[in-house]
């Protein structure tokens, strides 16, 4: 097993204006695993976690977090491993206890599953790595023009 | 645009949509040229995806003529005629650079919001609900294609439209069912199947040197073409006693290689839905179980959907077999079927029995769903 590196930024809130004021996350843990094995709802936040077909060198160069990860500096923990079997690297975060959370749009796009935000940043430096882009939805038939220009 | 929509169950219309537009900049616009029916699109006609939407545009197999590019495309230009495999894949991704673009990370939009703990395959599709990350289909004017560079093909001056259309994906689906089956010279091997897969199963598995292919359907017009066009040795399953059958062509010991390619049932009876039967019955399935010899290989290809019942379990561990399966094909097949195409090994034009204007293709959906007047698969031109 490789080393593990803890990369945890803890600050008290997202930073910025736009993050200020927001409420504390609150931890709701998803329905999974078999029955009669409920979480401690007292638990920790669970780690999401990818595995990224790079080395650690390039999933963080310079040991710096990767974009959209920098978007939650200071709400989440990240931990970073190589992978075993030279599959690259093992990423994972998850949200600070005490963390404030995300306003706005993104708590509107997380409802009450922090690990939603985490497990979407976490997918999205995965695709910029991996693909080179963030793949995009069609567009909705809603808001696109209708003639080919 | 003009572009064929799923409307409600059983009901399609050909409605004026907005343009596709290119949205990262791996992608091309494509003018599409021919697009196919595909049975993995009789689910959605019948409305058992709760992601389909009104207006959703199906689509899976098609090829056309790229108008657009985006400024990270490298391999094509404006004018390329190209089939696009079926799968959405990004290339970079550990299963993509190992050629399993059908198990792409990166191939759907916004997979994140899946319920990990029933995560599925991430490579996108055609034609598929884009909520469940599908992106709009093939029965278009136009379509975007994400990933151009991985997953659109330019098609070798030496094959025309109607062979070339099927490299997007029953060819390719028909050679990895070849593939995961493990095919060698001198095998044995039983398609359950005649459609467009099920023949170029049948016809993969003869390329790749096995003995005996037999291909295991009821409609006599089908299993000809399977015959004549893939050199399969027919089985009426409602004449014939399959299972006697089989293993009397493989000398007793059972099939090798057992493929299943019969896509899945269109509709449900109102019993079943009123009883909360969200389930297959695995027909096909559990008898090529049966069937297959000892230590041999049963794939399942295509639709396969949901739960099923009654799997003999049972029979996988005390033959020792193996169970695979894969619901789209890879894309690194597809430039050795257009040179098979282009050096008419792999002829696939018969499939497109029924041709017909875009502006027909509720009529084609209705011809292909019912298997009526020899539809294996129809063909539209937009």
């Amino acid at each position: 097993m490789g080393p593990i590196r803890r990369l945890a930024r803890a600050r008290s809130a997202l930073g910025g204006g736009a993050r200020a004021g927001a409420a504390r996350l609150v931890r709701v843990p998803r329905r999974s695993g078999r029955p009669g094995a409920d979480r401690d709802r007292s638990a920790a936040a669970g780690w999401e976690v990818v595995t990224v077909d790079r080395p650690p060198e390039q999933v963080l160069p310079d040991g710096r977090w990767p974009e959209p990860l920098d978007q939650l500096d200071g709400v989440v923990e990240v931990r970073v491993r190589p992978a075993p079997g030279d599959r690259g690297t093992e990423l994972a975060a998850r949200p600070l206890d005490g963390a404030a959370a995300p306003a706005g749009l993104a708590a509107h796009l997380v409802g009450d599953d922090p690990g939603l935000l985490v497990r979407r940043t976490l997918r999205q430096v995965k695709q910029r790595v991996e693909a080179g882009e963030v793949l995009r939805a069609d567009r909705s038939a809603l808001d696109r023009r209708t003639a080919r220009g | 645009m003009r572009a064929l929509c799923w409307v409600a169950a059983d009901e399609l219309a050909v409605r004026e949509v907005p343009d596709p537009e290119l949205r990262n900049e791996r992608d091309v616009i494509v003018r599409v040229r021919r697009s196919a029916t595909s049975g993995g699109d009789l689910p959605l006609l019948a409305g058992r995806d709760p992601l389909l939407r009104a207006g959703d545009v199906l689509g899976a197999e098609f090829l056309g003529e790229v108008v657009e590019a985006g400024p990270a495309v490298r391999r094509h230009r404006i004018g390329d005629r190209v089939v696009v495999g079926a799968s959405v894949a990004c290339g970079g991704c550990w299963y993509c650079r190992r050629g399993r673009h059908s198990c792409c990370d990166n191939g759907a939009p916004d997979v994140a919001s899946v319920d990990p703990d029933r995560w599925r395959s991430d490579a996108g599709s055609f034609g598929r609900p884009r909520a469940a990350g599908g992106f709009a289909g093939g029965h278009a004017e136009y379509v975007r294609v994400p990933y151009a560079d991985v997953g659109a093909f330019r098609v070798p001056d030496a094959v025309d439209d109607d062979r070339a259309l099927f490299a997007a994906d029953a060819a390719p689906t028909g050679w990895l069912a070849a593939e995961l089956g493990e095919v060698r010279p001198g095998d044995v091997v039983a398609v359950w199947g005649a459609g467009a897969v099920g023949q170029l199963t049948a016809g993969a598995a003869t390329l790749r040197g096995a003995a005996r292919v037999l291909v295991v359907d009821r409609y006599a017009d089908r299993l000809r073409m399977a015959e004549r066009h893939a050199g399969a040795e027919p089985l009426d399953y409602r004449r014939t006693d399959v299972a006697a059958e089989l293993r009397e062509r493989s000398g007793g010991r059972g099939p090798d290689v057992c493929v299943v390619a019969v896509g899945v049932p269109a509709t449900r009876s109102v019993a079943e839905r009123l009883a909360g039967r969200d389930v297959d019955r695995p027909d096909a399935v559990r008898e090529a179980v049966h069937a297959c010899r000892k230590d041999g290989v049963v794939v399942v290809v295509g639709g396969a959907e949901g739960n099923v019942d009654t799997f003999p379990l049972g029979a996988v561990t005390d033959k020792r077999l193996a169970v695979r399966g894969s619901r789209r094909p890879d894309l690194r097949d597809v430039p050795m079927l257009l040179h098979r195409m282009a050096r008419d090994e792999l002829r696939t034009e018969h499939l497109a029995t029924h041709r017909l204007p875009l502006e027909d293709g509720p009529r084609g959906y209705a011809l292909f769903r019912d298997r009526a007047d020899g539809c294996v698969r129809a063909v539209f031109t937009p």
